[in-house]
């Protein structure tokens, strides 16, 4: 195993932990989420948003890491964050959930699975179609909220977690 | 706030304030050893195991796919990690005693019955439409919802604004019966 194998293995099996006890693998809580009755992968992914945003800051403003924004390409996000808003919501699971559901005994995360293999090997054949319409419609580049709004990062943060605890209090108010 | 569950999970704020060091921790590890930032994705690795599988019977027709050449048909770092997320979760709740086999989760059987056929249909085509919206978008709730939030990047927010609404607008039509 090279280096690169073994830092990914062992990144993802504490990630697969604390995905499993944070309680958020399950079908239950993907579509509890959506049908707005059970918010635990919100608090959780936030959680980890609000830690994560920070760290990621600071290493950037230290010259230590480097961003790696995604192309807002308008038709892709849109059309594309539709489509898997509807897949997710029949599967029930997301592509690194559906593997860690698996790990904790769902395994009718198998078929979730299966049909994501075979979804990708789709858009590799329908790549050439969906480049030249789809991915060609507007493309805005890698860009970044700091950026778009001209402020600095540091300006954002604190709005994003006072907006974020906000939203927890609420989450717990509600007992949702 | 309690900080465990009643079933002997741990607080969702906090596994999920430990995932965030941890993103911040492997974001670090892959720039001083891998010399590039990676940051914690996961539906890349399904192309991935789409053009390993795909391989062994079409060759040729892998090797000459323009996004199977784009995304690189190999088992690397992510690949690696997406099977440490198996084993993580495999190990987690075999030490909790959470483990269970389920074939059929509740939600679903209140709505479709308690046929494995249908669930296994669901999930199948269901998987299929979202791996090509993921790959469509460039990314799923770990790269986008995760990754790409900590980074403040323009396209995850607009990526889970439509993950999300669209969600709720699928599973209200599929899993609440009076609606129409």
């Amino acid at each position: 195993m090279s280096i690169d194998q073994m830092l990914g293995l062992i990144t993802g099996v504490l990630f697969g932990f604390l995905l499993q006890k944070g309680r958020v693998l399950r079908f239950e809580k993907q579509v509890g989420a959506m049908l707005l009755n059970d918010m635990t992968i919100f608090k959780f992914m936030l959680s980890a948003i609000l830690v994560g945003m920070v760290g990621i800051a600071l290493l950037t403003d230290a010259g230590i890491i480097t961003l790696s924004h995604k192309p807002m390409n308008l038709g892709a996000v849109l059309l594309g964050g539709a489509l898997f808003g509807t897949g997710w919501a029949v599967m029930g699971f997301c592509p690194g959930t559906s593997i860690g559901a698996l790990g904790e005994g769902r395994w009718h995360a198998l078929f979730a699975v299966a049909g994501m293999v075979a979804g990708a090997a789709l858009y590799a054949e329908l790549f050439p179609f969906i480049k030249s319409t789809v991915l060609a419609w507007k493309d805005l580049g890698k860009i970044g909220l700091p950026e778009v709004l001209g402020v600095s990062p540091w300006v954002i943060i604190p709005f994003f977690w006072a907006g974020t605890i906000s939203l927890f209090f609420w989450f717990e108010k509600k007992g949702l | 706030m309690k900080w465990k569950t009643q079933d002997g999970g741990w607080s969702p704020y906090l596994a999920g304030a430990l995932l965030g060091l941890l993103a911040i921790a492997s974001v670090y590890a892959t720039t001083e050893w891998m010399g590039k930032s990676n940051y914690l994705g996961a539906s890349t690795t399904f192309v991935r195991a789409a053009g390993l599988l795909e391989r062994t019977f079409a060759p040729d027709r892998v090797a000459a796919n323009e996004y199977f050449i784009k995304e690189k048909v190999r088992v690397d770092w992510q690949f690696m990690l997406v099977l440490g997320i198996f084993l993580g979760a495999l190990i987690s709740s075999a030490t909790d005693r959470s483990f269970k086999l389920e074939s059929v989760p509740p939600t679903w059987e209140k709505r479709f019955g308690p046929s494995i056929g249908k669930r296994a249909v669901g999930a199948f085509l269901g998987g299929i439409v979202a791996m090509v919206g993921a790959r469509m978008a460039d990314g799923c709730p770990s790269g986008h919802g995760l990754s790409g939030m900590m980074q403040l990047s323009v396209s995850s927010f607009v990526a889970l604004a439509m993950f999300f609404s669209v969600g709720v607008l699928v599973a209200a039509l599929v899993y609440r019966r009076r609606l129409s």
